[in-house]
């Protein structure tokens, strides 16, 4: 039987966008073309940048819902269904910013700038398919803590295995 | 960032860009140095690579195409290393979505660390595919991530990934999860002890669960153990309570999963729910910190729903009701939001609808919120909650709205205001006024089906007149009106202006005027309705106003050459028929009163009722004009018997030297026009041909110049001069051409149109998306038809290819012309064959809709109960599915009712619904664009009420779950017998030089149109 019917999706997309406009990460977990993905962002922040303070954290937009939350400079936004629970996804976002917190020591916009792997990586052990993988800080914390030991290791193999060829060629 | 010194600095570079146009040159500059060193440089070093492919990142995440280096990417992902592959992961599952060609070659790299030993690698793999996976990978990988799910080798760490990993391969394609296999499966995954592997796997099982919950029965009692011990805390690691909350987000999923299922039987299991759901119900309080309120809210709100769903006990209820209440007043904006939203879901139980209205002026302060996001809560729930009892009160809410609500809303807003007032209004004096206040707020946004219909109850009701003409007035000594303004008042000020001769400003030539100061400022199709509005004036002012008189002949002398026809020739014959002293009273005397009709309004309130969705009314509103091709039927020739005799005008053939000899001639012209007022019935016949400017009425091309261009008079010279022979050669139409049409659409093969000289029939074959139509055309006579012509117009979503018609037939000869149709996406528009022959002198011309509607592209299928419930439940609401009620259906038997589903092709699956008087039905809809989709429908009946029933409709795509009820709904309310032997032709056909829009409803109701139709 032929059957295209959809299931609930999670998360579509998440993304974090500067007041001034400038993107600083996406993460689209529902397939998007390229155009689409430039022209939801500018569609999107312009909704978002326009909102005043102390309004709600929710977003009507093209059938679905954003939900939204200003952290000093940055926009967290996360794409949801209309019979999602938005309140569950408002303390995905914060969690979020928790972890890139603890992570990063005090995070600001700037970190995320010359960072983006790492908000890349976190984002990574939080979500998976759109949906909350890990709601332990410290879990995540301890897994991204292991993956920063793995490269380092890798490096200085790297470099030891450089200083020998160094040492063999002198 | 670590030892990339060369990104660091490329990101500088942007980040100092002091424009856009500095960036692009920047990031320009960086795309050709990496597509250089990809080109020429064979062995990249790993530390470039990954630079490179980082920096490809960047750019795409600025928005920028990045359309080569792809391959780089996918290449690192095989590469031995951890921190190669990490980068290679990660960068490929940003820059390339699921339909890319590029992942296919990875399939086997990412299967082979999927299915290795090493964990970290497993990790990545699980990741990637979990994040943008496709069917491919759903096939190939899914029995190996089930595979890790479960293993008690694996720890936590891989097994959640895995779980979220299986889910998304589940959703790319639900037959990658063996259902027999797994449901015990899943039902021991819920006995995990880890929260981070058991929230992981109660997301798979919400997805699993709204397919099938009959299989996953048994993890029912599962989710409720979950609540139970995160409601008392018991064995949550600390680490797990998010501000003091043990993991909302778990507490969330297990009871989204439980409303999935229809009921829960067991006592003891319900019982325990019911327990925690209580305990959350009366536990939450409002805290100081935000993040802890919004996440015990987020498990509060879901409880409510959880409650909601399973239909508690009516103190369980109440409780609920009382709690929105309390958040629909909170100041907190998140709260009263979501408030708003759960009271309107809330609104679908009935007996809570009362204590709803208690909130009602709560409400309405929320329609003033600052933040527009509230404000469409509160707006949506108003329009649900309406009824007679509080539609005054709403009503004139909303108008006062309208004036300071955003452009974006405004729209919305009217449509749902006149839609209320109608539904509801408590008199129609109150109606007439806030459509006119409508109009006057938001004149753009007010459609021309809106005014007609204020003109279609003051002309009904007598004693609404005075009252609306005094009103209409009124508006008009605005400074700046809205043209839709200018024309119910011009329109409602020429019938019944007379009424308020005494009351000061309101003279014929006062009222006259004041209406022809706003001419200069209105466009070209309003203009005819002032001209009728001066004529009636002029014949209401007894005893005669030569001054007035004057001014109006002016304004017609003005007007008698303009290039728009309509406006022409309306002048010309107000200004003939204004000598005519007498007659000129009996043509324009008072409109009859309409015939009832469904108002288009109302039926557009139903297509919006029980959604609240705003889509559905803009993509109705979008559809309107394209749905207005309607055949025209070819009108009888020289003379063939009328019910009324009138002049026709066909467009630029009309002289108007001609018309105003023929006015003019002494024969007593006018007189011989049945002085009667015409029944409604007959009048609405006759509408069609008249408001039309390019009716395809039959031409004669002999030397009498267009037939009824000279209106009665035609005759007379026609049977004098044409010899009795040529009589014969009249058009005679047999049979009717709707009902054929409608037949067509149930059978493939019969006839289209027949006339005394013709036959048109057709045979169609359908497969999928394709049909393959034979048109037989035969005459019937013993001499040729000549200049045949055979044009499609197609609608936007069909694709129709004709073969050549010959030009000529010869005698008792049939052509055979087939007609490829390929059907894009869903519509219900339906393509158009312009037809046209000439037979002898006479040129025939026919526009006939083609029955390549959307039922030929539904196949039937019968589901089982099975396959039914899973797919309806996936379908969670609008767009995908909606939902309505109809009013005004066709009384049917049940039986009957599902006949006529079957006979278009939407098979009802007998037994599946367990209530009697509902049909649940399932067919399988073709389109280019779609594919071949399930589509589900389910009719719930009155048995007390045959006359109304609620349907659901539901798809994969929401356009085509939109077309599918419409078509549905239409076949339900319309006759097909349908007697009416005349129809506009009308609409977006591109042949058609038709300076307005109209459609059958509105060309019926214009009143302009009408008024014409009595000269």
């Amino acid at each position: 039987m032929t059957c295209l019917i959809m299931l609930a999706s999670g998360i579509h997309f998440v993304l974090l966008v500067s007041r001034q406009g400038k993107v600083r990460l996406t993460k689209w977990y529902s397939p998007y073309a390229q155009k689409e993905r430039s022209k939801v962002i500018r569609e999107l922040s312009g909704v978002i940048l326009n909102r005043g303070p102390k309004l709600c954290n929710f977003v009507e937009w093209r059938g679905y819902k954003v939900v939204y939350k200003r952290y000093a400079s940055l926009y967290f936004c996360m794409c949801i269904d209309q019979e999602d629970n938005e309140l569950e996804v408002l303390e995905i976002i914060h969690h979020y910013v928790e972890i890139l917190d603890r992570y990063f020591g005090s995070v600001c916009e700037l970190d995320l700038i010359f960072n983006f792997h790492k908000a890349y990586y976190i984002l990574d052990e939080l979500l998976i398919a759109g949906e909350l993988q890990e709601s332990s800080k410290k879990t995540v914390a301890r897994i991204i803590s292991a993956q920063d030991q793995l490269v380092e290791v890798a490096k200085e193999e790297a470099s030891s295995i450089s200083n020998i060829i160094a040492q063999a060629t002198k | 960032m670590t030892g990339m010194r060369g990104l660091s600095v490329f990101i500088s570079d942007i980040r100092n860009c002091q424009n856009k146009e500095a960036e692009r040159l920047r990031v320009d500059k960086e795309l050709g140095n990496i597509r250089t060193c990809f080109k020429n440089e064979k062995v990249l070093t790993p530390y470039k690579k990954k630079k490179y492919v980082w920096k490809m990142l960047y750019i795409h995440m600025l928005g920028y195409d990045v359309d080569f280096g792809h391959m780089e990417a996918v290449s690192l992902i095989s590469a031995p290393k951890y921190p190669e592959k990490q980068v290679g992961y990660i960068v490929t599952s940003c820059l390339l979505n699921e339909n890319n060609d590029f992942l296919k070659l990875a399939i086997n790299t990412v299967r082979n660390d999927i299915i290795g030993r090493n964990e970290t690698f497993q990790c990545l793999a699980l990741t990637l595919v979990g994040n943008i996976g496709g069917r491919d990978f759903s096939e190939s990988l899914a029995p190996d991530v089930q595979k890790l799910l479960i293993s008690s080798s694996c720890r936590p760490l891989v097994r959640k990934k895995a779980a979220l990993c299986l889910l998304r391969l589940f959703r790319k394609n639900p037959d990658a999860v063996n259902v027999d296999g797994w449901a015990d499966r899943m039902a021991q995954l819920l006995d995990e002890r880890d929260i981070g592997v058991l929230t992981s796997s109660t997301s798979l099982l919400v997805a699993l669960v709204s397919n099938n919950h009959e299989a996953y029965s048994s993890c029912l009692p599962k989710c409720v153990k979950i609540l139970e011990r995160l409601s008392r805390n018991q064995d949550v690691p600390q680490e797990y309570t998010y501000y003091g909350i043990p993991s909302p987000w778990l507490q969330v999923k297990a009871m989204r999963a439980l409303q999935y299922f229809p009921t829960i039987e067991d006592p003891s299991t319900r019982k325990a729910l019911f327990e925690v759901l209580q305990r959350i119900l009366m536990g939450t309080d409002v805290v100081k910190n935000v993040n802890k309120n919004n996440a015990s809210h987020a498990v509060l709100f879901e409880a409510l729903s959880l409650v909601m769903h399973l239909d508690a006990e009516k103190e369980m209820m109440s409780q609920c009701v009382a709690l929105l209440g309390k958040f629909i007043s909170v100041r907190e904006p998140n709260i009263r939001y979501l408030g708003l939203e759960n009271m309107t879901r809330m609104l679908m139980i009935t007996d809570v609808q009362d204590i709803i209205k208690k909130h009602q002026s709560q409400i309405i302060t929320s329609l003033k919120d600052p933040d527009i996001s509230i404000r469409r809560r509160a707006l949506d729930l108003l329009y649900g909650m309406c009824d007679v009892s509080n539609a005054k009160d709403i009503v004139e809410e909303l108008l006062q709205y309208l004036s300071t609500a955003e452009f974006s809303m405004r729209e919305e807003l009217s449509l749902k205001a006149a839609i209320l007032a109608e539904k509801f209004a408590p008199d129609l004096s109150w109606y007439v006024d806030v459509i006119l206040q409508l109009i006057d707020k938001a004149g753009d946004f007010v459609s021309d089906d809106i005014w007609f219909r204020v003109v279609q109850f003051v002309t009904n009701n007598e004693d609404l007149q005075p009252y609306a003409a005094s009103k209409a007035r009124e508006y008009l000594d605005k400074i700046a009106i809205h043209e839709t303004m200018v024309k119910v008042s011009a329109y409602i000020l020429g019938e019944y202006g007379h009424l308020l001769a005494r009351q000061p400003g309101c003279s014929a030539s006062e009222l006259f005027n004041i209406l022809h100061e706003k001419l200069p400022t209105v466009s070209t199709p309003t203009i005819p309705i002032l001209l009728s509005t001066y004529a009636k004036l002029l014949m209401h002012t007894q005893p005669p106003d030569p001054e007035l008189q004057k001014k109006i002949w002016a304004v017609f002398k003005k007007y008698e050459s303009c290039i728009d026809v309509e406006i022409q020739q309306r002048a010309v014959e107000y200004f003939e028929l204004s000598k005519k002293g007498a007659a000129f009273m009996d043509v324009l005397a008072e409109m009859p009163k309409f015939p009832e009709r469904q108002s288009s309004l109302i039926k557009k309130a139903e297509d919006v009722e029980d959604t609240a969705d705003q889509s559905a009314i803009k993509l109705r509103a979008q559809q309107q004009p394209s749905n207005a091709l309607v055949l025209a039927e070819p009108q009888p020739v020289n003379g063939a018997p009328s019910p009324l005799k009138v002049p026709i005008v066909s467009g630029s053939t009309q002289d108007p030297d001609s018309v105003a000899r023929s006015l003019s001639q002494p024969n007593g012209t006018i007189g011989n026009i049945d002085p009667q007022i015409p029944s409604p019935d007959l009048l609405s016949d006759l509408l069609g041909p008249l408001a039309i400017e390019a009716a395809p009425e039959a031409v004669s091309t002999d030397q009498h110049g267009p037939i009824g261009a000279e209106g009665v008079p035609e005759e007379v010279d026609g049977s004098a001069i044409v010899p009795v022979e040529e009589q014969t050669n009249s058009t005679e139409l047999i049979g009717n051409i709707a009902e054929r049409f409608h037949a067509l659409c149930l059978k493939d093969s019969g006839v289209l149109y027949e006339d005394s000289h013709v036959q048109i029939g057709i045979k169609a074959e359908w497969r999928g998306h394709h049909g393959r139509l034979v048109l037989f055309m035969g005459n019937k006579n013993t001499s040729p038809l000549t200049s045949v012509q055979a044009l499609i117009l197609p609608p936007a979503h069909l694709k129709l290819d004709l073969s050549p018609v010959p030009d000529t037939i010869p005698p008792r000869a049939q052509v055979q012309s087939p007609l490829e149709v390929m059907n894009i996406r869903p519509s219900r528009d339906v393509a158009v064959l312009d037809f046209s022959y000439k037979f002898g002198t006479n040129m025939v011309n026919a526009k006939l809709r083609i029955p390549a509607t959307l039922n030929k592209f539904l196949q039937p299928l019968q589901l089982t109960s099975e396959e039914f419930f899973p797919q309806w439940r996936a379908l969670s609401g609008p767009p995908l599915k909606l939902q309505e009620v109809v009013r005004g259906v066709r009384p049917l038997a049940l039986p009957e009712m599902a006949n006529l589903f079957n006979s278009f092709h939407v098979t009802v699956c007998p037994g599946l619904d367990p209530n009697p008087n509902n049909l649940v039905a399932s067919t399988t809809f073709y389109s280019e664009s779609t594919g071949a989709m399930l589509c589900l429908a389910r009719i719930e009946t009155d048995p007390a009420d045959r006359t109304q029933l609620r349907m659901t409709v539901g798809s994969g795509d929401p356009s085509l779950t939109f077309e599918l009820k419409e078509f549905i709904k239409e076949q339900l309310i319309t006759i097909p017998m349908g007697s009416r032997a005349i129809v506009p032709a009308a609409g977006s056909g591109p042949a058609q030089p038709v300076a307005q829009p109209p459609s059958p409803a509105t060309l019926a109701d214009d009143p302009g149109a009408l008024l014409a139709g009595l000269l």
